[in-house]
């Protein structure tokens, strides 16, 4: 991130700072909100806090607030839809990030835009709901059988699905991360902790902690960081909403040592603490993270990749650090002898549209 | 003050930096090294207000694909701040290529619009909406009622003000494709044209001046009044038959560009645009019959 930045995290960290701002100033800000996903979700709050705001900016906020209002619709009717399908399995079916935001009632939903539904099952379950999903009119995207064995063989989820009519995606997963990652994690304990949602028959909703786990997770082993930001401001307000139950640091270091997922949430705190003013603890991320790669080093890397979002928020390197970050993703998640012939494929069969 | 009043090397000098040009309710700012870009705004946009404040809505660019490219069958791109919404194309469409991509800055994001597929005209204060399926002469028939003194508002988006059902223009370049050039350029020699692009995904493209009024109000709603699903048929005379409201309802609705999006506010507004509006299909064969309809319509 770099100066050009400054007004969009100082608005993400306190909003009512956006009345402060001259047009010039929007000017700057608007582009960059909306290209790091995060337009909606200050117009969002503009409007909680009825802010007056420029009358050339106005339009701009009504217009991401429609959209946001909109697929938040789209997520719980979705919900209802995935509950239908799946209920006679008599299997838990967890939601994850913004669709259990939304349905959770969670502060990150306000004002989220949504490209997916992710949803988590048991592995033994996952050929039962393959089956009663396409009986209820999802499909594979991808049709090639490189693809096909690629999602089925090394991967924490199924090829991701569309359904035929309402043309909305859906990834099925089964664990946090894939098969192949060099971190192994207990998809087991998250699906136990996870609460019934009240009025579906199958949706669940994991527990707090849980979903902050996942959601530092998936940021930290993603090598697409253009929602990077937004990602990040998810995850400041689900610690922020943490802090009013009693223990919640103790708790969330214990669960994130039982699922082994310190190093994410070690990295997570760390940023969202530097760029959103998350009041997380600083000794904490210390406590959680080997000495090695030393500090200067990730923030090189990854206060970069936060930067993708938008040109004016990329400082000298960024294109680098992103080309390190996609590389860093992969070698996560595959050991060498299954990525380089991976990497190999996708470099030849660039056609395919593969989105692995 | 207006972009005409510009020499042409000050055009391209401001579009190397960014040229702000106010097109209704939207400030583009537009950059674009490419000299045939620079050229067709100066003689298309002559009558439009630059934009001297320091927002834009949109910052746009339209450049050159680097790389080899360059001189090996080289390619346009079109940019919105650092999103590319369209693969590339022949740099000699790198003009219509703008133009495409400032009506799709508009259709993706002015969610505080209804926004229908339809052309809008303006006159005596009453709005008339053309809906049309590509080939119906939709395009035609607006490019000709603006030159015979209809105001244009827009050849392709027409915006709903949200709270009070108001239609608001744009005033941009009437895009005309293939046929239909050489009939407006034969019905107006005086109409002003861009430079034609030949083998677009839409055929032949070439883009009208829009008329000095329609730019000089552009700042004024327009109440509407008409709907009319025009149909070019060689030979026939014109004729205006009743066009039933529910099926205009669905048909507005259906091609709209964010109707489902706005839930149960778009249904409103569609249901008090057809309170609103009397609707028609026209069927013409011959244009300065068609104009002499309009002119009884608007009387």
């Amino acid at each position: 991130m770099n100066r050009r930045c400054h007004d969009l995290l100082t608005v993400l960290r306190e909003p009512a700072r956006m009345t402060d701002l001259p047009l010039a100033a929007w000017d700057r800000l608007l582009p960059q909100a909306r290209a790091a996903g995060l337009l909606a979700r200050l117009a969002v709050q503009a409007a909680d806090l009825g802010l007056t705001l420029p009358a050339a900016v106005q339009p701009h906020l009504t217009a991401a607030r429609t959209l946001a209002e909109r697929q938040l619709e789209a997520v719980r009717w979705e919900a209802r839809k995935l509950d239908e399908a799946l209920a006679k399995l008599d299997v838990p079916v967890l939601l994850l990030k913004g669709a259990a935001y939304v349905l959770g009632g969670l502060p990150p939903a306000r004002g989220r835009l949504f490209a997916d539904i992710d949803i988590l099952v048991p592995k033994a379950a996952l050929g039962a709901v393959e089956a009663q999903l396409m009986l209820h009119g999802w499909h594979a995207v991808h049709h090639s059988d490189y693809d096909q064995r690629y999602y089925r063989q090394w991967m924490h989820e199924l090829p991701p699905m569309t359904h035929l009519r309402r043309q909305s995606h859906l990834d099925v997963h089964h664990d946090l991360l894939p098969e192949t990652a060099r971190r192994r994690t207990r998809p087991d304990l998250v699906i136990h902790a996870a609460q019934r949602l009240p009025g579906y028959r199958c949706l669940h909703l994991p527990c707090l902690e849980d979903l902050v786990l996942h959601s530092a997770t998936h940021r930290f082993h993603e090598g697409e960081w253009e929602h990077g930001l937004r990602d990040l401001s998810d995850l400041d307000a689900l610690l922020r909403l943490g802090l009013k139950r009693p223990d919640w640091w103790p708790v969330l270091l214990a669960r994130a040592r039982e699922l082994d997922l310190a190093l994410p949430l070690a990295l997570a705190l760390r940023y969202s603490r530097r760029l959103l003013a998350t009041p997380a603890p600083p000794e904490l991320s210390k406590d959680l993270t080997p000495a090695f790669p030393p500090w200067p080093l990730r923030d090189a890397l990854f206060l970069r990749g936060f930067g993708t979002a938008h040109a004016d928020c990329a400082p000298p390197g960024t294109r680098l650090a992103a080309f390190l970050l996609y590389v860093r993703a992969h070698w996560l998640r595959m050991p060498l002898y299954l990525l380089l012939p991976h990497l190999l494929h996708k470099a030849i069969r660039r056609d395919d549209e593969t989105e692995t | 003050m207006r972009l005409g009043e510009l020499a042409p090397v000050e055009v391209r000098r401001r579009l190397r930096a960014g040229l702000a040009l106010a097109t209704g309710p939207f400030v583009f700012r537009i950059v674009s090294p490419l000299p045939a870009v620079a050229a067709n705004l100066h003689r298309l946009y002559t009558d439009f207000p630059l934009a001297d404040g320091p927002f834009a809505d949109f910052h746009v660019r339209v450049d050159r694909v680097a790389g080899t490219r360059r001189w090996f069958k080289p390619q346009a791109q079109f940019w919105l701040g650092t999103h590319r919404p369209f693969q590339p194309l022949p740099a000699d469409q790198a003009y219509a290529m703008l133009e495409w991509g400032m009506n799709w800055c508009v259709a993706n994001h002015a969610h505080h619009y209804l926004m229908l597929h339809a052309a809008v005209l303006e006159r005596g204060g009453r709005a008339l909406i053309l809906p049309g399926d590509p080939g119906a002469g939709k395009s035609t028939l607006t490019a000709a009622l603006m030159l015979d003194g209809w105001r244009l508002l827009s050849d392709e988006l027409t915006l709903m003000d949200r709270d009070d059902g108001l239609l608001w223009g744009l005033g941009r370049p009437v895009s005309l494709k293939n046929a239909s050039i050489a009939v407006i350029q034969a019905h107006a020699p005086q109409a002003v044209f861009g430079d034609v692009a030949r083998d677009t995904h839409k055929g032949t493209v070439s883009h009208l001046k829009p008329s000095a009024e329609s730019v000089a109000r552009l700042g004024e709603p327009a109440r509407p009044a008409w709907i009319v699903f025009p149909r070019w048929k060689a030979g026939v005379a014109a004729r205006l038959t009743p066009h039933p409201k529910a099926a205009a309802f669905l048909h507005l609705a259906s091609h709209a560009f964010n109707y489902s999006l706005l839930g149960a506010l778009g249904f409103r507004l569609t249901a008090a645009l057809m309170d609103a509006c009397l609707c028609w299909d026209f069927e013409y064969g011959h244009l300065p019959e068609a104009l002499q309809r309009f002119r009884e319509l608007a009387a």
